[in-house]
C-alpha cells in the first residue's frame, strides 16, 4: 500500500510530462513565420563525415533561400529552419527518428537522412504518414520500385553511376570506324546491394547496344585480393574495364591494375575520390574514369546560387576546411531549393498538394536539371563521368557537359 | 569452360601468373595462421581477435610511413606550436612533426610493428587472456571475440573509417611479353614471411623458450613439475603471435589495403589453413598456406570471384572429410 501511495505523486508527474511534451510542438510545422523542416541525419557513427557534409549542404540552401527574402505562401513571406536529430548512422533509429518527428514535432515536410539504408528506413515511415520527404543521398535503385508516392530524389539513382561509360565506349568505337557491338566489356562488382544496382544499369546499357561481357565477376565482400580476376582481363583483352566496390574495390583496384600491368584503353571505377587512389597510386591511375553526381566545372547555372563554381566558392567560404565541395553537400542543397519552389507552387501547407506539387517539379540549379518521374527519382540530372588527367578529375562525358576530351586508348603506367 | 581453354590452350604463361600470385597472397596468410597455431596448441585459446592483431600491425606500419602534417592537415610552414614561441628559437609545426615523426618505409616499419605488438600481446594477455586459459571454450571465444570488437573501434576511432594503403614505392618486373608481372613488394613480401617462419621454427626448436613453449604444449602440469614458469610461456607465446600478426599486417599493409572492420577475412582464414593443416604442425601450415592462395587463384580464374572463397572453405571441409575417414580406420573398439 506505501509503495502505491509513494509512487502516485511520481505516476502523475509522469503522465503530466509526457502530456507536456506531446501537446507543446503541437502546430510546429509553421510557427509564426518560420516553416520547419525535419530531418534525421548521420551525425555520428560510420556515415558521419558525409552526414555532415548533407547538413552543411541542407543550412546553406535555407541560409540562401533566407536571404533572398524566404518562401512566400499566400501572400506571407516565410523563412526556413531545419530541426536535425542524429541517427547514429543506424536505419532503426532513423525509422524512429522520423516518426517522431511526424507524430511528436508534427512536422510535415521532411529533408531525407544519409545513406541508401537510412533513407530506405525513412521512407517507410513517411510513405505511412503520408508525409512528402525530399531526399539528397539516397541513390539505391530498390528506393524507387516500392511505388512510393512521397519520396522524391534530386540525386541520379545508382544504376546510372556507370552507365555513361557504356555509352562512351560506344562512342570512341564508331569514331574509330567499329560497330559498337564489337565492344568488349570486362566487369569486377562487388556482390553488395549498391555495387550489385550499378552493375543492372550497366547490363541494360549494354544489351542496348549489344556489346559482349566477356568477364563478369562479383567479388565477396570480404575479399582482399582481385587480381584473379584482373590477370583474366589481362588474357582477353576487353576494351572497357568496369569495377564497383566501394573505397577498398577501388584502392585495390588501382593497386592492382598497376601491379598487374593491365593495359585496357577504357577503365571506369566508382569511388575513385573517397578512396583517394590519385593521392596514393599516382601516375599509374590516370585515365581512369570516375562517375560522380556533381563537379564544381559544370555547367548548370540557376536562379539562387548562380553556376556551380559560384556555389563552389560560397560553400568554401561558409564552411572552413573544405578543399574540394564533397558533391553530397551540394546535392542536398538542392533539395531545400526543391521544398522552397514546391511551396511556392502549391500556395499552401497542405501535405497532399505539396505533394503533387513536388511532382510537378520541374527547375535548373547549379546541381543540374532536377525532374521527377513518377516514381520520384530525378530523371532531368546525368551522373557526369570526370576523367583523371594528370591528376585533375576533369569531366569527359556526357559530351555536352565535358569540359575536357577523353584521352583515349589508356596506357598502361 | 571457357577460362579453362584460355588457360590450357590459349595463354598457357597465365599459370605461372596465378601459381605466383597464389603464392605470394598464401605466404602472407600462412604467417598469420602461423601464430594462431601456435595460441591454439599450447595455450588452447581460439584467438578470433587473430584478424585484428594484423590488422593492427597494417596500421602501425603505414602510420610510420605517413607524413603526420599532411595526414592531419597542418597547412604547410605557417604554423607554430603555442609554446614553440617562448623559446629563443622559432620551428615551424610541420618541421618539428616531421622531426618528432619522420615518415619511415614501410619495410623498416615492420620490425617496429613486431615488437610494438610483441608489446601489446603481452599486455592484452596480462589483462585477458591469462584469465581464460583454463575456461571452457566459449568463454575463451567471447572473450576474444569482445577484443576483436574493442580493437576495431579504437582503430576506427584512432584513424578513422577510411580504406589505408603504405606505398612501397618498388618497381614492377614484367616477364613473358608482360603477360606476367611481379612486383618487387610481393616477391619482399614471400621471401620476409620464409624468413619468418625460418626464425621461428628454429627457436622454437633450439632455443629455451622454444623448448619451454612446446614442453608447456605436451603437458602443462608435467611442464610445471619440471620447473618450467607455464604462466611465462603462455605470456611469451601469445606476445610471439601478436609480433607474428603485426608483420603479416605490415606486409599486408603494402599489398593490399587495411580498414579497421577487415580483421574477420584474416582471421576466418587463419582458422581454415590451421584447421587444415591440423594443430601443432608448423611446416603443414606453411603448406597449407601457400596451396589455398594457389588454389583460390585458380578458382578465382575459373569458376568466377564469387566462388573463390567458397573453394578455400570447400576444400577445408573435404580435408576433415577425408581426415576423418582415415582416423576412424586406425581407431579400434576399446574391449
Amino acid at each position: 500500500m506505501t509503495m502505491w501511495h509513494r509512487m502516485i505523486p511520481k505516476l502523475v508527474l509522469g503522465i503530466a510530462a509526457i502530456a507536456l511534451v506531446a501537446a507543446a510542438p503541437a502546430g510546429a510545422k509553421v510557427e509564426g513565420d518560420t516553416i520547419i523542416i525535419g530531418s534525421a541525419i548521420s551525425f555520428s557513427g560510420k556515415y558521419s563525415t558525409n552526414g555532415i557534409h548533407a547538413s552543411n549542404g541542407y543550412n546553406l540552401g535555407v541560409k540562401r533561400i533566407n536571404e533572398m527574402g524566404g518562401v512566400t505562401v499566400g501572400g506571407k513571406q516565410y523563412k526556413l529552419e531545419i530541426k536535425y536529430y542524429d541517427d547514429e548512422s543506424t536505419p532503426l533509429r532513423t525509422a524512429q527518428l522520423f516518426e517522431r518527428l511526424i507524430k511528436q514535432d508534427k512536422i510535415k515536410f521532411l529533408l531525407g537522412p544519409y545513406s541508401s539504408a537510412t533513407t530506405k528506413a525513412a521512407a517507410k515511415i513517411t510513405e505511412k504518414y503520408k508525409i512528402p520527404m525530399v531526399e539528397a543521398e539516397g541513390a539505391s535503385r530498390s528506393l524507387f520500385t516500392q511505388g512510393y508516392k512521397y519520396l522524391f530524389a534530386v540525386l541520379s539513382t545508382s544504376e546510372q553511376y556507370l552507365a555513361s561509360s557504356i555509352a562512351l565506349a560506344a562512342e570512341i568505337a564508331k569514331k574509330n570506324g567499329r560497330d559498337p557491338s564489337d565492344v568488349k566489356v570486362a566487369m569486377a562488382f562487388e556482390n553488395d546491394p549498391f555495387s550489385l544496382d550499378v552493375r543492372a544499369g550497366v547490363i541494360d546499357d549494354i544489351n542496348k547496344f549489344n556489346m559482349k561481357i566477356v568477364v563478369d565477376d562479383k567479388l565477396p565482400r570480404d575479399l582482399s585480393d582481385m587480381s584473379a580476376t584482373l590477370i583474366k582481363v589481362k588474357a582477353l583483352n576487353p576494351d572497357l574495364l568496369l569495377i564497383s566496390g566501394h573505397s577498398k574495390g577501388a584502392a585495390t583496384a588501382a593497386r592492382q591494375i598497376k601491379e598487374l600491368q593491365i593495359d585496357v584503353p577504357l577503365i571506369a571505377v566508382t569511388h575513385c575520390e573517397a578512396a583517394k587512389i590519385v593521392d596514393k597510386f599516382g601516375a599509374s591511375t590516370n585515365d581512369f574514369l570516375c562517375p560522380t553526381q556533381w563537379a564544381e566545372t559544370l555547367s548548370y547555372t540557376g536562379k539562387y546560387f548562380g553556376s556551380a563554381a559560384d556555389f563552389d566558392k560560397l560553400f568554401k567560404a561558409e564552411y572552413e576546411g573544405y578543399k574540394n565541395v564533397p558533391y553530397q553537400a551540394a546535392q542536398a542543397t538542392a533539395a531545400v531549393l526543391v521544398w522552397k519552389e514546391a511551396f511556392e507552387r502549391a500556395n499552401s501547407f497542405d501535405t497532399e498538394k505539396l505533394r503533387d506539387s513536388l511532382a510537378e517539379t520541374n527547375m535548373q540549379t547549379f546541381y543540374g536539371n532536377i525532374k521527377f518521374d513518377q516514381t520520384g527519382k530525378n530523371i532531368a540530372k546525368p551522373m557526369v563521368l570526370r576523367q583523371i588527367q594528370d591528376g585533375k578529375f576533369n569531366v569527359v562525358a556526357p559530351t555536352k557537359w565535358a569540359s575536357h576530351p577523353v584521352n583515349w586508348p589508356r596506357k598502361a603506367q | 569452360m571457357a577460362n579453362l581453354e584460355l588457360l590450357f590452350s590459349i595463354a598457357p604463361v597465365l599459370n605461372i601468373q596465378l601459381v605466383l600470385s597464389g603464392l605470394f597472397v598464401g605466404a602472407i596468410f600462412a604467417l598469420a595462421a602461423y601464430g594462431l597455431a601456435l595460441v591454439w596448441g599450447v595455450m588452447n585459446v581460439k584467438n578470433l581477435a587473430q584478424g585484428e592483431l594484423v590488422i593492427m600491425g597494417g596500421y602501425i606500419a603505414w602510420w610510420l610511413s605517413i607524413d603526420v602534417p599532411v595526414w592531419i592537415g597542418i597547412p604547410a610552414m605557417d604554423f607554430r606550436l603555442f609554446w614553440i614561441d617562448f623559446l629563443p628559437i622559432s620551428v615551424p609545426a610541420v618541421a618539428f612533426l616531421e622531426f618528432m615523426k619522420p615518415a619511415i618505409h614501410p619495410i623498416l616499419g615492420l620490425p617496429v610493428a613486431m615488437v610494438v605488438m610483441f608489446g601489446f600481446g603481452w599486455v592484452i594477455f596480462k589483462l585477458i587472456i591469462c584469465r581464460v586459459i583454463d575456461k571452457d571454450l566459449f568463454t575463451s571465444l567471447l572473450a576474444t571475440f569482445g577484443l576483436a570488437l574493442v580493437i576495431q573501434q579504437l582503430l576506427n576511432l584512432a584513424f578513422g573509417p577510411e580504406v589505408q594503403i603504405a606505398e612501397s614505392g618498388f618497381a614492377i618486373r614484367s616477364f613473358f611479353g608482360g603477360m606476367v608481372t611481379v612486383a618487387d613488394i610481393k616477391f619482399i613480401c614471400l621471401v620476409l614471411a620464409g624468413i619468418l617462419a625460418v626464425v621461428v621454427v628454429t627457436f622454437m626448436k633450439y632455443s629455451r623458450m622454444g623448448q619451454a613453449i612446446r614442453a608447456t604444449a605436451q603437458d602443462p602440469r608435467a611442464a610445471r613439475v619440471m620447473g618450467i614458469d607455464t604462466e611465462r610461456v603462455y605470456a611469451f607465446t601469445f606476445s610471439l603471435n601478436a609480433a607474428i600478426c603485426g608483420a603479416a599486417g605490415a606486409l599486408i599493409s603494402m599489398v593490399w589495403v587495411i580498414q579497421p572492420f577487415y580483421g574477420m577475412a584474416h582471421s576466418i582464414r587463419a582458422f581454415v589453413i590451421v584447421t587444415a593443416a591440423g594443430l601443432g604442425n608448423l611446416p603443414g601450415v606453411i603448406i597449407a598456406g601457400l596451396g589455398l592462395g594457389v588454389a583460390e587463384f585458380y578458382s578465382g580464374f575459373i569458376l568466377g570471384a564469387v566462388l573463390q572463397q567458397f573453394t578455400v572453405v570447400g576444400l577445408l571441409v573435404l580435408v576433415l572429410g577425408v581426415r576423418q575417414i582415415q582416423q576412424s580406420r586406425h581407431r579400434q573398439p576399446v574391449r
